[in-house]
């Protein structure tokens, strides 16, 4: 036990290099560009919809696909279910989302000028547990769409909850829910996070 | 080693068609059926989902609108109404349509004109004659409706010489079939035909970016009849060439009258000319529209000999051989243009009418094939064909055009290529492009005047049938019959990559200034004994979805379609108040009632919508005016 926290004590004083330190300015410039990337997609396909409708979802806006026409027509769908309708005024993560991701990027960077691998922990922690929350907290908003169904709407389906990751059918609607470039470039910040301690590991102090 | 170049070059060339991506329902190129493989069901088969290679327009004649057929399926697509009431689409129910339509109710369409850039289809309007009441309309081929109605065209009556659109769409040639009193509203006895009655010919000009129609000038004739057209191009482009059928200007009984001669007068006219007079004011106003006297003004107009009654005259993809039907002679008459300019340079006329040279015929005519009876109207394919429709003898002849060997011209019967048997009594013929500088070449429509039951029986009124034609090979092929309403007169094809339609509206493009968006904008509002509404349709509610009103009072509606997908079109139709209004998607259109009836009259939505489109509707409440009893109460 000693022995360990002796040499977690060595691990988090270890310098950084400077693969590490470039890396960490890489994942810096990721964690940039999810800012302005669209983070996840949901894809609804219909016979009558064959192309699709699309729903882009960035850290600071909610776009619908064919020119913003398709979150018009999603509402529209919706609304026989009695869903209420996603309008991005209701996202109030949207308006801190592109700090919270702003400011990683600045401790990425802090990181990468202080050079210490307690840094690149201190950082991957909050990160993941930032991850976490986001993640748990679209499930949430997912769920709180599809849960709170207006009981005079038109139709009456049993609630649900909207698929996450992967595809499943909905009425006459098969929904598909994937990461798109912006999501990616989360993983690729804690992938390069990963790779910068690796690089470093065995730096003396 | 050359050899496995070309090889390789002749594959890569052959692989290109692949490479490209197609949008949904298009064939890939490499797929694109020839219409040489296969059967005639095969070569005219598109299978459900498939689209067709080209927009048919069919004129409709007196049934006042436009049908769009896709070919080689000739299946019916749309229906574009232009001058008469279309319930289907709400067409002349609305303010803004019943304003185009004016004091008409119908319209006779005869000839459809693509517009044209450099000589060849660019895809933006469709121009149509009303044969009737001498007006001209305006079809965008952005959204497949009529944009602009224009007329009657003053100072001329039976506008059939017409839609004749020049190269580079600067205008549309219009001719009077009818001669009255000028100007119009003038008395005068018909006895006094040839002396108080005027034919006329009109420029109607076409502005370049919006297409909006004026008439730019007007050739003053003598009585004749003008009959059909066409539009120069290349070493003739600026000239414009129509037919009349009564030089003899007779005014009863025609069918004997008028055919006495031998011949009648072309007219050979020089539009650019026409166009610099009226610049340089050598014309006279009449009826608000400048008028060119041509015994004035020599250079605009020159009369041709054509043998007995002509109807079509048509310039060949080149510009330089014109081809007159004659009607009532079994020929095709060839013009050469080249000689007809050397003619007139050299004031080689054989006479002069009320003032305008009479071009020598002898010193024109290429040559006068025998095509067979009846000949009317003349297409070509590109390749040095000419295709005409023989109306007496229901065929279509292929002849081949000038230059011809001395062989030939010794006995032009050598020049007959094939004869085809159409169904019956053809009238016109359309040939892809085939007024333009380069027919596709692939397909004739034989628009035939007679179907004589060769469909299921449907009484005595019977529909039009029109034949579509393989013309790709020697001997042109059958493929396939359609029925249409009546009646198709000419007709235009299109590739149909070179029309771009839109869907929907887009919302940012509406001007309407009344048009709503949101529930919140919505509204009655009274001014007096006028309501005015702004309403918005969408799945599946009209906002509002109820309207107070009092007897007397003028109801107007503004209703937006606030939707922004595709065919998700709504309608208005209110119970026993004649009205039916349909708004495409990000569409406002403007209807006004008045309250002459007391009571609740139901609304609802008439274009299918939605799952619960029948669930779409308000009412509309009428109280009954008040008396002086309730007034006092």
């Amino acid at each position: 036990m000693h022995n360990f926290l002796r040499r977690e004590i060595l691990f988090l004083r270890r310098p950084l290099n400077l693969t590490s330190r470039v890396l960490l300015l890489l994942a810096a410039g990721a964690l940039a560009a999810a800012i302005f990337l669209p983070l996840w997609k949901i894809h609804l396909v219909a016979p009558q919809y064959r192309e699709g409708l699309a729903l882009d979802i960035f850290s600071h806006k909610l776009v619908g696909g064919n020119g913003g026409q398709d979150l018009h027509e999603i509402n529209t769908l919706n609304h026989y279910i009695g869903m209420k309708t996603l309008s991005q005024a209701d996202f109030a993560e949207m308006t801190w989302m592109p700090f919270a991701l702003g400011g990683f990027c600045l401790l990425a960077l802090r990181a990468a000028v202080i050079g210490r691998m307690a840094s690149i922990v201190d950082l991957g922690v909050l990160f993941l547990y930032f991850t976490a929350f986001s993640l748990g907290n679209f499930y949430y908003r997912l769920h709180t769409y599809g849960h709170t169904l207006d009981p005079r709407a038109p139709m009456t389906i049993e609630p649900f909850t909207p698929v996450m990751l992967g595809s499943q059918k909905i009425a006459n609607f098969v929904q598909t829910s994937l990461p798109q470039s912006g999501g990616y470039m989360l993983a690729v910040f804690i992938a390069l996070l990963f790779a910068a301690a690796w690089c470093s590991r065995k730096e003396l102090p | 080693m050359k050899k496995s170049l070309l090889i390789s070059a002749t594959l890569a060339t052959a692989l290109l068609p692949f490479s490209g991506c197609n949008p949904p329902g298009q064939k890939s190129a490499g797929e694109t059926k020839t219409a040489s493989a296969g059967t005639p069901a095969a070569r005219t088969y598109v299978a459900p989902g498939d689209k067709d290679e080209y927009y048919l327009f069919y004129s409709g004649g007196h049934s006042g609108q436009v049908y769009v057929a896709g070919i080689p399926s000739m299946r019916h697509i749309s229906t574009i109404p232009v001058f008469a009431p279309y319930p289907a689409t709400g067409y002349g129910f609305d303010e803004e349509s019943k304003k185009m339509l004016g004091d008409y109710s119908w319209g006779d369409v005869h000839h459809p004109g693509l517009s044209k850039k450099d000589g060849v289809y660019d895809g933006r309007f469709l121009f149509v004659n009303d044969n009737a009441n001498n007006r001209v309309a305006r079809i965008s081929l952005s959204d497949f409706k009529t944009h602009q109605i224009l007329g009657p065209i003053p100072n001329s009556s039976g506008n059939h010489g017409s839609s004749f659109v020049t190269d580079n769409t600067e205008y549309v040639l219009v001719a009077s079939r009818f001669s009255v009193p000028l100007p119009k509203g003038r008395y005068a006895d018909p006895k006094d035909y040839e002396k108080e009655f005027n034919g006329m010919l009109s420029g109607i000009k076409v502005d370049p970016q919006s297409g909006e129609m004026s008439v730019g000038w007007q050739i003053l004739t003598p009585p004749f009849d003008w009959d059909l057209g066409s539009t120069g191009k290349g070493p003739s482009e600026g000239w414009a060439f129509w037919t009349s059928y009564n030089t003899e200007m007779a005014h009863e009984t025609l069918e004997a009258t008028s055919t006495q001669g031998e011949r009648d007068y072309a007219a050979v006219v020089n539009w650019r000319a026409a166009e610099a007079a009226v610049k340089e004011g050598k014309a006279t106003m009449l009826d608000g529209v400048p008028v060119i006297d041509p015994a004035k003004v020599p250079g605009v107009l020159y009369f041709m000999p054509v043998p007995k009654s002509p109807h079509g005259i048509d310039t060949d993809p080149s510009g330089r051989w014109i081809a007159a039907g004659g009607k009532l002679q079994p020929v095709a008459s060839v013009f050469d243009f080249e000689k007809i300019m050397a003619a007139i340079a050299k004031k080689d006329f054989e006479s002069e009418f009320r003032g305008v040279p009479v071009i020598r015929y002898e010193s024109v005519l290429e040559g006068s094939v025998p095509v067979g009876l009846g000949p009317l109207h003349t297409q070509f394919d590109g390749r040095g064909n000419a295709y005409t429709s023989l109306y007496i003898e229901s065929v279509v002849a292929k002849w081949k055009l000038p230059p011809w060997t001395a062989e030939e011209k010794a006995d032009l019967n050598k020049v007959i290529l094939d004869k085809i048997d159409v169904h019956y009594n053809i009238g016109h013929l359309v040939l892809g492009g085939g007024d333009t500088k380069k027919p596709y070449g692939d397909y004739l429509v034989a628009m035939n005047k007679l179907s004589k039951g060769r469909h299921l029986s449907v009484g005595p009124s019977q529909p039009e049938s029109s034949q579509l034609i393989d013309v790709t090979g020697q001997k042109m092929a059958m493929l396939y019959e359609a029925f249409t309403e009546p009646e198709p007169h000419f007709a235009q094809i299109i590739k149909a990559d070179t029309v771009n339609a839109i869907e929907v509206y887009p919302k940012a493009d509406n001007k309407h200034p009344h048009a709503v968006w949101e529930a919140k904008d919505t509204g009655v509002v009274r001014n007096g004994n006028k309501v005015e509404v702004k309403m918005i349709a969408i799945r599946s509610r009209f906002i509002p979805d109820r309207i107070d009103t009092q007897e007397g009072d003028e109801l107007t509606i503004h209703i937006t379609n606030v939707e922004q997908t595709t065919d998700m079109i709504h309608g208005i139709g209110i119970i026993e108040q004649n009205m039916n209004v349909v708004i495409d998607p990000g569409e406002t259109k403007t209807l006004k009632v008045t309250m002459t009836k007391t009571g609740v009259f139901p609304f609802y939505c008439t274009n299918f919508c939605s799952a619960l489109h029948q669930e779409m509707q308000g009412y509309l409440t009428v109280k009954p005016a008040p008396t002086a009893e309730t007034a006092a109460k």
